[in-house]
């Protein structure tokens, strides 16, 4: 069953159109990465599908009771500041702000879910330690572990490897799909590296401020326009 | 000794406990404000109290009932426009704040002449606390307090990351508001004693002091309350046994608790 559609989805911004006519669907369970280049339209696609921002023309259709505020949203990294005071801990445990409700404090049970995400993302032991002085693999799991409180669902990655070392970029496309496998989580993965795309996700969205193409993998790879993309190295 | 001394003058009383409560408040909403890059804010705020504070005492009004509402519109306008607007934040702020101290000015000069009424509006004054008034910053004080507290978890989830908190259903404008307005009550409270120009130091001093030690952001907030107290108490306690006035003398000791605490800092993180 449908999770989530595009009908015919334009986004624009002071009139000008920006994105046009993105028109696909995704089943529980599928990864789908949203490929393409700077300015193409991905950042907007991401802020549409968060509800942050509402299309010009079309809809976006939640399925299988999911909201929009419900999505484990993983932003791409921003200047955060340096010096920012905020231990792993207080990070993940603020994904459990949606399910707080009117509720004014987390309750035991908020607790307990962060301190098993922590643990599923390997940085239990990191708990107490401030987030600034980690490296940039062990931040992208600790903001992974603050997704996955904010959602049973859907996760939504904006580039989440961008800037990590060969190591730790394996390390989290192995974590996200093993998210995906086992809990099935749908998961909507934006990324530059369409080589590692196509290797992980089962469906690809390739964007050029309109709809350049939608379907599997398998097809995907088939395309010209990913015989273009993809360059020399055709598999 | 001294200090019983002290405590036996009604007005000191008062001073001392509206002083605690103001310092409390803006050093919890200090460690927002410093994150989020709003220092400013509490400075901007505080010109438009001596304007308001200058108005209110021409048309002989209460002083608080007027410079309240008018700062926490002036809050709220602020932070529109530094959001919206094509001016952007810090410019917004100087131009609200240099226009409401000349607004100020104009009309005290018009009054009462440039007396020493400027001078206390300025950098503060002890005396300048009726019973009333010191009831008045109480309760506002604890609402303060008590809002902080309630909304702790949402504060932080909007101080740290903003969009993530958004795209999770937080209406982080309502609590971008909710500090601004806070903030703006706490100025006003405060200004008095410390002074228009000094009040902006007791937001932005106890949290930068707290973050040269404290690297979560629970530890910041409760260091930053201490030592903003512990600051206040010394700064009075200086003021009355060295007969310095009580806004510099707090700000004073405020700066020795900044050198102290980035020594240790650097100590602790070895940088």
């Amino acid at each position: 069953m449908a999770i989530l559609e595009c009908r015919d989805a334009t986004f624009a911004y002071d009139g000008e159109d920006v994105l046009e006519n993105v028109d696909f669907t995704l089943n529980a369970g599928d990864y789908l990465c949203v490929v393409g280049e700077n300015g193409s339209g991905k950042s907007t696609l991401i802020k549409g599908l968060l509800g942050l921002k509402a299309p010009r023309s079309g809809k976006i259709v939640m399925g299988e009771g999911l909201r929009s505020t419900e999505i484990g949203y993983l932003p791409q990294q921003t200047q955060l500041q340096k010096d920012f005071p905020a231990s792993v801990r207080e990070v993940v445990l603020s994904g459990r702000l949606n399910s707080l409700g009117r509720g004014l404090f987390y309750t035991r049970a908020d607790r307990a879910a962060a301190a098993a995400n922590m643990e599923r993302m390997g940085i239990d032991d990191l708990a107490g330690r401030c987030y600034q002085e980690l490296s940039g693999g062990q931040q992208q799991r600790v903001l992974l572990a603050r997704a996955m409180c904010a959602t049973k669902k859907l996760l939504l990655l904006d580039e989440p490897v961008t800037g990590l070392d060969p190591v730790a970029q394996n390390e989290m496309y192995n974590l996200i799909k093993l998210i995906n496998l086992c809990d099935g989580i749908t998961v909507i993965m934006v990324s530059h590296d369409i080589h590692e795309a196509v290797r992980y996700a089962t469906h690809i969205l390739h964007l050029g401020n309109r709809q350049l193409f939608f379907g599997t993998s398998a097809e995907y790879k088939q395309s010209d326009l990913a015989r273009r993309f993809l360059g020399g190295n055709r598999t | 000794m001294m200090l019983a001394e002290m405590l036996s003058y009604p007005f000191l009383v008062r001073a001392l406990v509206v002083g605690v409560l103001v310092s409390l408040c803006s050093s919890l909403l200090g460690v927002s404000l410093v994150l989020k890059r709003y220092s400013m804010i509490g400075d901007g705020l505080s010109h438009v109290g001596f304007g308001a504070l200058a108005v209110a005492t021409a048309f002989n009004v209460a002083p608080l009932a007027v410079a309240v509402p008018v700062v926490v519109v002036s809050a709220v306008l602020l932070l529109r426009l530094s959001q919206n607007s094509r001016i952007k934040g810090d410019a917004a702020i100087a131009m609200i704040s240099s226009g409401a101290l000349a607004v100020g000015v104009i009309v005290i000069s018009l009054t009462t002449g440039m007396n020493t009424d400027v001078s206390n509006y300025m950098f503060g004054s002890i005396l300048s606390l009726s019973t009333a008034d010191a009831r008045f910053s109480a309760v506002l004080s604890a609402a303060v307090l008590a809002l902080f507290i309630l909304f702790y978890p949402r504060i932080f989830a909007v101080t740290f990351d903003e969009t993530f908190a958004r795209a999770t259903g937080t209406r982080t404008g309502v609590y971008n508001m909710l500090i601004a307005v806070l903030t703006a009550v706490t100025v006003v409270l405060g200004m008095r004693m410390m002074g228009a120009l000094l009040i902006s130091s007791l937001i932005i001093f106890p949290p930068l002091s707290a973050m040269r030690v404290c690297r979560t952001f629970k530890s910041v907030v409760i260091c930053s309350a201490v030592d903003s107290v512990a600051c206040f108490a010394a700064g009075m306690l200086c003021s009355y046994a060295l007969e310095l006035p009580t806004g510099p003398a707090v700000v004073a000791v405020n700066m020795l608790a900044f050198g102290a605490f980035a020594l240790a800092g650097r100590l602790k993180h070895g940088k």
